[in-house]
């Protein structure tokens, strides 16, 4: 195993921050912690990146135990926190220096491992790291978390706040070094960006809902879902809040999410019912579970 | 039924030195539109977003918001627009109570008038066990839905809210949505900024911004259609690619 959890809490005085929390990582893997903010993703990241110590429960990482081995672990992993946490007055290739060095270790030496996010940001090496776009910032903390080639990267929401299109190159890049065998254990908040990790754990207020594939994951989901739309959403939504066959209705863009109590679903029942409370162009139609929904399911 | 123009706007413009942050964007929003207003980081959003809640002057162009010129009528703008966003929202060391006083005497309502909102306010979101708590214990969820309901306070004609609902839990944030929908329901249009497309999709309109214009302006439905993929998201990514 590459990071192994058995039983971990950790509480911040009357706060449950993480309660007996158990999962493993295989080596290589890219696995996805994902949850709302306070769900407890950063405690498990510091006690892993040996920044916290667990009140119970053991924990290891490139097999090193987070407590009694801390300074191996350390060595061995790459860390970006969730908030920036360079030096806003260094420059770009002063800051990689400063972490290879302090690494013992060179640019050089493992240039290979960001030579392709590395390039993006060199036109702009000269520039000191506070003056950077979000994006660039982004491309730089992940440069200095990979330059002393560690066995396992720990990336905590890399995305939150990114754009569309630097969020989508961020996982592109992310796949590229899985292929050169780093695990990686990655959190966001962005139900969508689960989809694209080989495992994900939901975590929710400190607990794990499931662990297992995104497929999997929403191959579970135990009801048919129903796409719902109407001419007016708010009118639709409680509308079909008062439906005696409701199960549950969330807002999914366009459509509602519509999910029925009975085995058998009338079409025509539920079609007549919104037209009665004064709807029209009126849409139902099947359609698939995704990661939100299964979230919102087991999160009941 | 004709709806009538709450924001208008004609070539607004605004330039630091030489650079153009905002190109000549046209538009207008409907009264109880749901518009979201998108864009990669440095497009030139926020900087469009101030000229319109009247705290930047523009360069040139002219736009009309709640039917107050922008360049020469801020005061009464700010006076019937809400505004809500996750980096500036309440005051953590306030009570729930307070916050809402506050923000009601801000926005200038009669004491009986926030006495009666503040109850209303507090009944709606379920928080009279807790309306005596500082607002910093609240989670985040909470603390999203009550200052959206803060926002509301003086009955203004349009909210701005600028990336509201980031890093809340999928029920909170379709909780948030609904009561979305519920303001827009009642004749608030609501103006929304924001980079997650999901958000994108719950508009009734939606302008993507590219360089400090505006390269597509429709519904999530029509967009998708023009650009023929699935999502919002990839009509973002077809527009903004390869911009930085």
């Amino acid at each position: 195993m590459s990071i192994s959890l058995s039983h971990i809490s950790k509480s911040y005085k009357k706060v449950k921050a993480v309660q007996d929390i158990s999962f493993n990582v295989n080596p290589g893997e890219l696995f996805g912690l994902i949850g709302s903010d306070g769900a407890g993703k950063t405690t498990i990241f510091r006690i892993l990146t040996t920044l916290l110590i667990p009140d119970e429960g053991t924990a290891t990482v490139a097999g090193f135990d987070v407590v009694k081995d801390y300074k191996a672990i350390r060595k061995s992993v790459g860390y970006m926190p969730g908030r920036f946490s360079l030096y806003q007055d260094l420059t770009v290739e002063e800051n990689l220096t400063f972490f290879a060095t302090i690494f013992g270790t060179t640019i050089e030496e493992n240039y290979d491992l960001i030579e392709d996010i590395y390039v993006q940001i060199e036109p702009f090496k000269n520039r000191r790291a506070g003056k950077l776009s979000g994006g660039m910032k982004q491309k730089l903390a992940l440069c200095c978390a990979l330059i002393h080639k560690p066995k396992v990267l720990f990336l905590d929401e890399p995305t939150t706040g990114v754009d569309p299109v630097s969020r989508k190159e961020f996982w592109e890049m992310l796949k590229r070094l899985q292929k050169k065998e780093i695990t990686i254990l990655v959190s966001t908040p962005y139900m969508d960006e689960a989809a694209l990790c080989d495992r994900i754990a939901l975590i929710q207020d400190g607990k794990i809902l499931e662990i297992d594939t995104p497929e999997a994951i929403v191959n579970k989901f135990p009801k048919t879902i129903y796409n719902v739309g109407a001419n007016n959403m708010y009118k639709l939504i409680q509308t079909l809040q008062g439906y005696e066959h409701l199960y549950s209705v969330f807002p999914f863009g366009e459509f509602v999410h519509y999910t029925d109590k009975r085995d058998s679903f009338e079409n025509a029942d539920l079609k007549s019912y919104l037209e009665k409370a004064g709807l029209t162009d009126i849409h139902i139609e099947p359609t698939l579970a995704n990661i939100e929904d299964a979230f919102m399911e087991l999160a009941r | 039924m004709k709806k009538e123009n709450v924001i208008e706007a004609h070539q607004l413009t605004k330039t630091f030195g030489d650079f153009t942050a905002v190109n000549a964007i046209s538009f207008e929003v409907k009264k109880g539109e749901i518009f979201g207003f998108l864009g990669a980081n440095g497009a030139g959003k926020t900087t469009a977003m101030k000229m319109l809640i009247g705290i930047s002057k523009p360069s040139s162009g002219s736009a009309k918001v709640a039917g107050f010129d922008v360049y020469t009528q801020t005061e009464s703008i700010k006076k019937n627009i809400g505004y809500m966003s996750q980096k500036f929202a309440l005051y953590d060391d306030l009570t729930v109570n307070e916050n809402i006083t506050f923000f009601g005497g801000i926005y200038g309502l009669p004491r009986k008038k926030i006495k009666e909102k503040r109850e209303q306010l507090v009944s709606e979101l379920g928080l009279e066990n807790i309306s005596n708590k500082l607002v910093g214990s609240l989670p985040l969820g909470w603390k999203q839905k009550l200052s959206f309901s803060v926002s509301l306070l003086h009955e203004p004609k349009i909210v701005f809210l600028d990336e509201p609902t980031g890093g809340v839990d999928p029920i909170t944030r379709r909780q948030f949505w609904e009561m979305i929908y519920k303001a827009a329901d009642q004749g608030t249009t609501i103006f929304v900024t924001t980079h997650y497309m999901d958000e994108a999709e719950y508009c009734d309109r939606v302008s993507i911004m590219v360089e400090g214009k505006i390269e597509a302006l429709d519904t999530p439905k029509k967009l998708k259609e023009q650009f023929n993929v699935d999502s919002m998201n990839d009509v973002f990514l077809k527009l903004a690619r390869n911009i930085e």
